[in-house]
């Protein structure tokens, strides 16, 4: 799919009439293309297509929490404070080059890594690297209501509001020599790994100020400017978006010299496109296609295992569910092999944890146990339950990590009928579902959870802690003093390896009370072509294409 | 015997007054099939479950005092009634409403999509005239053979295809085992094009890009076949019916017995009155168009209307459903509306009918 010679000359000739400041600049690349070219050498403009699956719904991440929209910005034209080690759970500099931590946690300084350049844009050449002004401006908007921005492109900021870090965050100044301070209201012990999420994209407040002197503040939401490896050139709505690679880019121009995201909704095409060398890279790939997929030499697949679960929760609050060895006797009769086979057909993995394995623990988890209904029996005859019937309510809604929560409960009433125990399933529609189960209407639910950022406690606290047991957002209603402690004290310690210990003691302790059974991690497939290389798959999902080259 | 014998209605001159009545009638009933469709526009989409506050904040969730004031915002905490209203009201003022999604006019959104539509619709009717038209008439003319039940039989699969098993059908022969046209998308993302018409054949032949137009070209062939098959095969039906009354007519059997040339009389004496109901068939392909165009463009990741309404649906972007169903009924009517009335100007007897 590279380009014509001829083309790229034509496509930078372009830029240059619309950008005239920067001519000499790409004056100079327009001569050293062009001598590459006629030189007869082999290198060619690189041009990398990868099939989206649908629009972004704004060119702002601050403003979304769709995957497609930060996929086609934060991921390209962004960056954010810190990162993760790509592949790794460890948090490391991105345009913070160190950070200090107060000893109560309430404040933390961030010094800037200088000389960072942003974009050029239509409308905007800018004068100056960033600086803390940009941090500050991107932080304010979402958080103070009187931020001249705030309410520019709607107000609504799903991500910074949905995650309560407005009664979070006091105050984010400019400090000295080139330093940004963030002061919270109370200790956040997983702050540094929600700076790593989309939302947390540093805009250019130059460029802010001077489009809200033109009056089109709307623009900054509309043609984006930032650090990131490639710069936005073109956007046409529902069908494609073109960036070019930053050359100034920070930490080395990016391989590629040009990124082309084309949005085609249909899996079934978008794999064709794939086939027919129309695409490089296609984002969700339809499960029906992967066996295919596997079978094309000109095609393959990156996996990654999802930082996700499918589990089902008891209504510990519901007797004999209050018994743990009912709840242990009802998850040793359900068959979770059966139901990876049948229901997720290759697209997931046995879970025995309920956080994903891989980045959080060291050692190979342990294959799940296999279904012992015999034992089972036993076991709620010693808990003195002779008749039980259980109301299971499945999640209306697939999800990679639970893709039919009807049929899954189908099988697991399959299971329990074996020992003696009857259930009901209870479909609803998801509003329903979502209120019904939050204030205790079920039995048992088949829910599931997916990993906003790569931390352990804001994984497990949501859905297992003692808070959410009160709000209703943990379905089993269990609360153990201990398994809060074990989390609060794992998220502030400062040595992985004690840290490591906290999680397994915290484990331990859901295995013995199971107030929730995983059933399932899923497996993320991204498919391309052989001739993609260095593509890095991101456990948190997500196509970023810095260093990805074509052969 | 003297009486004077009255003129057949048809041989009158058109008194302007009937012409008048005639068109006034016809805008007398736009006007409540425009505000029926603005009833069906607003309610309809309400009816689908889901909350598009909550679908535009994200699985997230919200704060019951921000959900509360984006309602507010937005206007949905008012009773159904006063938001109907209030909508009509807009509209009668030229303001077709703003996406909460994208924070756009949603008529600026509708007009800078609906080239990519009118372009494949357009293609797709000319593809359905350029065969329909020859294949009915032949059928007509070679009644009974094998010819004409093979035309009818396909014609009859080709009316009934789903459209998107159609598509998908044709992608996979010709896109991926064949490899002889582009899956999806408008032109090669090679091309660097600035929408100047929005028309991208027009487009790419104002930039100086070899390969540009027949890269454009090449990416409609199939949605063209595809958005163009059910009316091809209407049109091909229609076209053989009209032809076969007319071909019966007896100022037909004159032409033969003077011995006119079998072409000329089918195609000057025949086919100028067989077109009269097929020029009505084609008028009512547009709401047809434009109905498979949405799924056609979903196929095909066409950036049409059809495309970003199908988007707005799923988003419950209340004000691009509804405003974009509601410009797409005014363009199905308005052309409905001018096939009327050419329909008169050409056949008197339908201006006639209403009078007798």
């Amino acid at each position: 799919m590279a380009k014509q010679p001829s083309l790229a000359c034509r496509h930078i000739e372009r830029k240059l009439r619309e950008r005239p400041r920067v001519r000499i600049r790409y004056f100079l690349l327009a001569i050293l293309f062009w001598a590459a070219f006629t030189g007869g050498a082999a290198a060619q403009v690189k041009t990398l297509v990868f099939c989206s699956e649908e629009s972004p719904d704004t060119l702002n991440p601050q403003l979304s929490f769709r995957q497609a929209t930060f996929d086609a910005t934060s991921r390209q034209v962004y960056d954010r404070l810190v990162a993760y080690e790509p592949g790794k759970a460890e948090i490391v500099p991105a345009l913070a080059t160190s950070w200090h931590v107060s000893e109560d946690g309430l404040r933390y300084e961030f010094r800037l890594r200088p000389h960072v350049p942003f974009h050029k844009a239509r409308h905007f050449t800018p004068s100056r690297p960033l600086a803390a002004e940009d941090v500050v401006f991107s932080f304010m908007r979402q958080l103070d209501p009187r931020h001249p921005y705030h309410q520019v492109s709607g107000g609504t900021y799903p991500y910074f509001q949905g995650l309560g870090l407005p009664k979070i965050i006091k105050s984010v100044t400019a400090g000295d020599n080139g330093t940004v301070i963030f002061e919270l209201d109370s200790p956040y012990p997983a702050f540094l790994s929600i700076l790593v999420l989309d939302f947390a994209s540093i805009l250019s407040a130059e460029y802010a100020d001077a489009m809200l002197a033109a009056g089109t503040p709307e623009r900054v939401d509309m043609e984006p400017v930032g650090t990131g490896p490639f710069q936005m050139v073109q956007h046409q709505r529902d069908a494609l978006i073109r960036y070019v690679a930053h050359p100034d880019y920070w930490r080395g121009k990016t391989p590629l010299d040009n990124l082309v995201f084309t949005i085609t909704p249909d899996a079934t095409i978008r794999f064709q496109k794939l086939r027919d060398r129309e695409c490089h890279v296609v984002a969700n790939p339809d499960p029906a296609d992967i066996p295919a997929m596997t079978l094309d030499g000109d095609v393959k697949l990156a996996r990654q295992v999802g930082m996700d679960v499918g589990y089902l929760a008891f209504n510990t609050t519901k007797p004999p569910l209050n018994d743990p060895r009912v709840r242990r006797a009802l998850a040793m009769a359900i068959d979770r092999e059966a139901i990876l086979e049948k229901i997720y057909q290759g697209i997931g993995r046995p879970a025995t944890t309920m956080a994903p394995a891989g980045l959080w623990s060291r050692g190979k988890p342990p294959p799940p146990p296999a279904a012992d209904p015999e034992g089972a029996k036993r076991l709620l005859a010693k808990a003195g339950v002779t008749k039980l019937e259980i109301d299971i309510w499945p999640s209306p809604v697939g999800k990679t990590y639970l893709p039919d929560a009807r049929r899954t409960a189908e099988m697991i009433h399959e299971d329990w009928l074996k020992i003696g125990v009857d259930s009901r399933i209870i479909v609803t529609t998801g509003r329903d579902f979502i209120k019904q189960t939050m204030v205790g209407q079920h039995d048992a639910a088949l829910f599931g959870w997916i990993a906003e950022t790569l931390d352990r406690a804001l994984f497990l606290a949501p859905i297992l802690g003692c808070e959410a047991a009160k709000s209703g957002a943990n379905r089993s209603y269990w609360c153990n003093g201990k398994f809060d402690r074990l989390l609060d004290e794992a998220a502030r310690a400062k040595n992985p390896s004690e840290r490591e210990t906290l999680y397994a003691l915290a484990q331990a302790v859901l295995d013995e009370e199971v107030p929730i059974l995983p059933i399932a991690h899923s497996i993320n497939f991204t498919p391309m072509r052989n001739e993609v290389v260095n593509y890095r798959t991101s456990p948190l999902g997500g196509h970023y294409f810095y260093g990805v080259d074509l052969k | 015997m003297g009486g004077e014998v009255p003129a057949h209605p048809a041989l009158r001159p058109f008194p302007r007054q009937t012409l008048f009545r005639f068109f006034i009638t016809r805008f007398g009933m736009v006007v409540p099939t425009f505000f029926g469709v603005t009833v069906v526009a607003f309610f309809l989409i309400r009816l689908i479950p889901g909350d598009p506050i909550e679908l535009l904040v994200g699985e997230r969730g919200i704060a019951p005092e921000r959900h509360a004031y984006l309602l507010k915002e937005f206007g949905y905490d008012r009773p159904l009634w006063q938001q109907y209203l209030g909508f009509v009201h807009n509209l009668l003022n030229g303001d077709f409403g703003t996406s909460i999604v994208s924070r756009e006019p949603v008529l600026s959104e509708f007009l800078t999509l609906f080239p990519a539509t009118i372009e494949l619709s357009f293609m797709a009717l000319f593809f359905a005239l350029a065969i329909g038209l020859p294949v009915g008439i032949l059928a007509a003319v070679r009644r009974g053979t094998v010819f004409d039940h093979t035309v009818m039989g396909i014609s009859l699969t080709g009316y009934s295809m789903p459209i998107f098993w159609w598509g998908l059908l044709l992608i996979i022969l010709f896109s991926g085992t064949l490899g002889w046209t582009p899956v999806s998308g408008r032109i090669s993302v090679l091309y660097y094009i600035e929408p100047t018409t929005g028309f991208m054949l027009i487009d790419s032949l104002l930039i100086d890009e070899p390969g540009a137009f027949k890269s454009a070209l090449r990416h409609l062939i199939l949605p063209t076949i595809v958005l163009g098959t059910i009316p091809l095969a209407v049109i091909a039906r229609q076209t053989r019916s009209a032809m076969l009354e007319v071909l019966g007519e007896d100022y037909i059997r004159t032409a033969h017995a003077k011995g006119l040339a079998p072409m000329r009389i089918i195609g000057i004496h025949a086919l100028r009155n067989a077109l009269i109901p097929v020029i009505t068939t084609i008028g009512l392909q547009t709401g047809v168009l434009l109905a498979g165009a949405i799924l056609t463009e979903t196929i095909f990741a066409w950036p049409g209307v059809g495309n970003w309404l199908i988007n707005s649906i799923y988003r419950r972007d209340y004000p691009s459903v509804q405003g974009g169903i509601l410009l797409v009924a005014c363009i199905v009517i308005t052309v409905n509306l001018l096939v009327d009335l050419a329909y008169g100007l050409i056949n008197p007897r339908i201006r006639h009918a209403g009078k007798s």
